[in-house]
């Protein structure tokens, strides 16, 4: 383990669940505790607590965030109502991706903005070389966030809040309190379940951790790690950082063109983008289903033919998706990111048919 | 889990029984557990030669490769096909139903390079 790593404030409890631990985005996380089968289970079946507080968290205040936020981003922030969260991404000037982001939109005035751990420095940098009156203040390892992810979230948390949340919509939140504790809740994830986020001091967070295992471990609420997270979510086909988002892959060529609103007149990476939209040339990201029983791991090259038509980005066994089957991501040429193109992925050597398959993979039923 | 009786294990955490010339190898308690969710096995084909600590095929968990290597030298006579279809045996019996692969020895000698049950004990305590 690093001896940089950073620790959340629920570090102990991981390590008292018997967690297995490995550094990510700086800091020392839980990569499983039961198994990321069992984990991944739960999520589906009924519900699994994640601690995301390894997350970038700042806060922004100030009359000016809006029109501040929508120069430095893809999609639209001045038309978020209050409580309302927007998926967002930053972009360089070619297009390429700094970041996806979420915008959370607390009143008026004030707004919180949760960025990949990994790129939390490099955002945090972004942000103040952008000052514009907006003031901005840098929670990183200081708040805390606690996912609760799958069916039976709402029903598992209400007895805990004081708010109703089968009104909360989704990709809305609310400042409440959980058993007593000041707290953000918002209706969003990164499971592809219904499900809630919950910010708090880091100070209160072991205790919201705790009551909520204590009160609903036997209800088949299960603390779950990064690595059931990151299945849950590829299945889903979300995009993670690093993979189908890169400086080098732009937020078209992976897959989230619906959040690049060209509507708005000027912002950071516009021209690239809406160059993108219109040419063919530019890769695509495109999902992956494996015929066989061997995984696609990142790095893999995809051929069509002789053709090297592009490498894998993101692959694993997908237990969600047609009764178990390997599924990934690949980084292709324009022509071969088609649905229905059948393709070869090169493992060790030999080449195994994949088909190219629309994303997401796994969808919940409602 | 206590370990097996009659067992010698490898640095790398596979085991062997041995009767008589004819070896069977297996990935430790201590490995299967390491490794995770086991989703894919890819084992040599019967009848392959394969070296004492070479590397003749891979262990995925979920989210991970891992090489998977030989503790004793020889020729492949049978492999575990269940696994094709039920990799998760590994995880569930690991010195039982998820045997990887018997060997036909060639050096009986080789042995002395693999650990005792004492030794890998203490090796995984470490």
């Amino acid at each position: 383990m690093n001896q940089t790593a950073r620790r959340t404030a629920l570090y102990d409890e991981h390590r008292k669940l018997g967690a297995r631990m490995v550094e990510f985005g700086g800091f020392e996380m839980p990569v499983q505790y039961a198994g990321v089968l069992k984990e991944h289970d739960a999520v589906r079946r009924r519900a699994g607590l994640f601690d995301l507080s390894h997350m970038g968290q700042f806060r922004l205040s100030g009359e000016r965030v809006a029109p501040w936020a929508d120069t430095l981003t893809t999609n639209a922030v001045a038309t978020m109502q209050p409580l309302q969260a927007r998926y967002n991404l930053f972009c360089s000037d070619n297009g390429g991706t700094h970041d996806d982001t979420i915008f959370y939109r607390l009143g008026d005035d004030r707004w919180l903005l949760v960025v990949n751990a990994s790129n939390a420095e490099k955002m945090w940098a972004l942000v103040c070389d952008h000052p514009g009156g907006v003031r901005l203040e840098n929670r990183h390892g200081e708040d805390a966030l606690i996912a609760i992810q799958g069916p039976a979230s709402a029903s598992l948390l209400q007895p805990h809040v004081d708010v109703d949340l089968a009104a909360m919509r989704y990709y809305f939140c609310a400042e409440t309190e959980v058993e007593g504790i000041p707290a953000l809740i918002a209706r969003t994830g990164y499971t592809g379940e219904d499900g809630f986020e919950i910010f708090v001091d880091g100070a209160y967070a072991s205790n919201v951790w705790n009551d909520l295992l204590r009160a609903h471990h036997r209800d088949g609420l299960e603390p779950c790690g990064l690595g059931a997270r990151d299945v849950l979510r590829l299945e889903a086909g979300m995009p993670l950082y690093g993979h189908e988002l890169t400086e080098e892959i732009s937020p078209v060529q992976g897959g989230q063109a619906w959040a690049v609103k060209l509507s708005k007149p000027a912002f950071t990476g516009r021209e690239a983008l809406a160059q993108q939209l219109e040419s063919d040339v530019y890769a695509r990201v495109a999902g992956l289903v494996m015929r066989g029983r061997v995984p696609a791991r990142e790095g893999y090259a995809v051929y069509v033919g002789d053709r090297r038509v592009g490498e894998i980005r993101s692959g694993s066994f997908g237990p969600s998706v047609g009764g178990g089957k390997n599924v990934a991501t690949a980084l292709l040429e324009r022509d071969a990111a088609t649905a229905g193109t059948v393709l070869a992925v090169e493992v060790r050597g030999a080449r195994h048919e994949a088909d190219v398959a629309p994303m997401p993979f796994y969808k919940r039923s409602r | 889990m206590a370990l097996p009786q009659g067992l010698l294990f490898s640095k790398d955490h596979e085991w062997v029984r041995i009767d008589g010339d004819l070896a069977v190898v297996g990935f430790t308690d201590y490995a299967q557990n390491s490794l995770g969710d086991i989703v894919y096995v890819e084992l040599p084909k019967p009848g392959a030669h394969v070296q004492q600590f070479g590397n003749i095929g891979v262990v995925e968990s979920v989210k991970a490769v891992s090489d998977l290597f030989t503790p004793v030298s020889g020729d492949v006579t049978e492999v575990n096909d269940a696994l094709e279809r039920d990799p998760a045996a590994v995880n569930r019996d690991p010195y039982g139903d998820g045997w990887f692969l018997k060997v036909r020895l060639k050096d009986t000698g080789e042995t002395k390079q693999l650990l005792s049950s004492s030794e890998y004990e203490k090796l995984i305590a470490e």
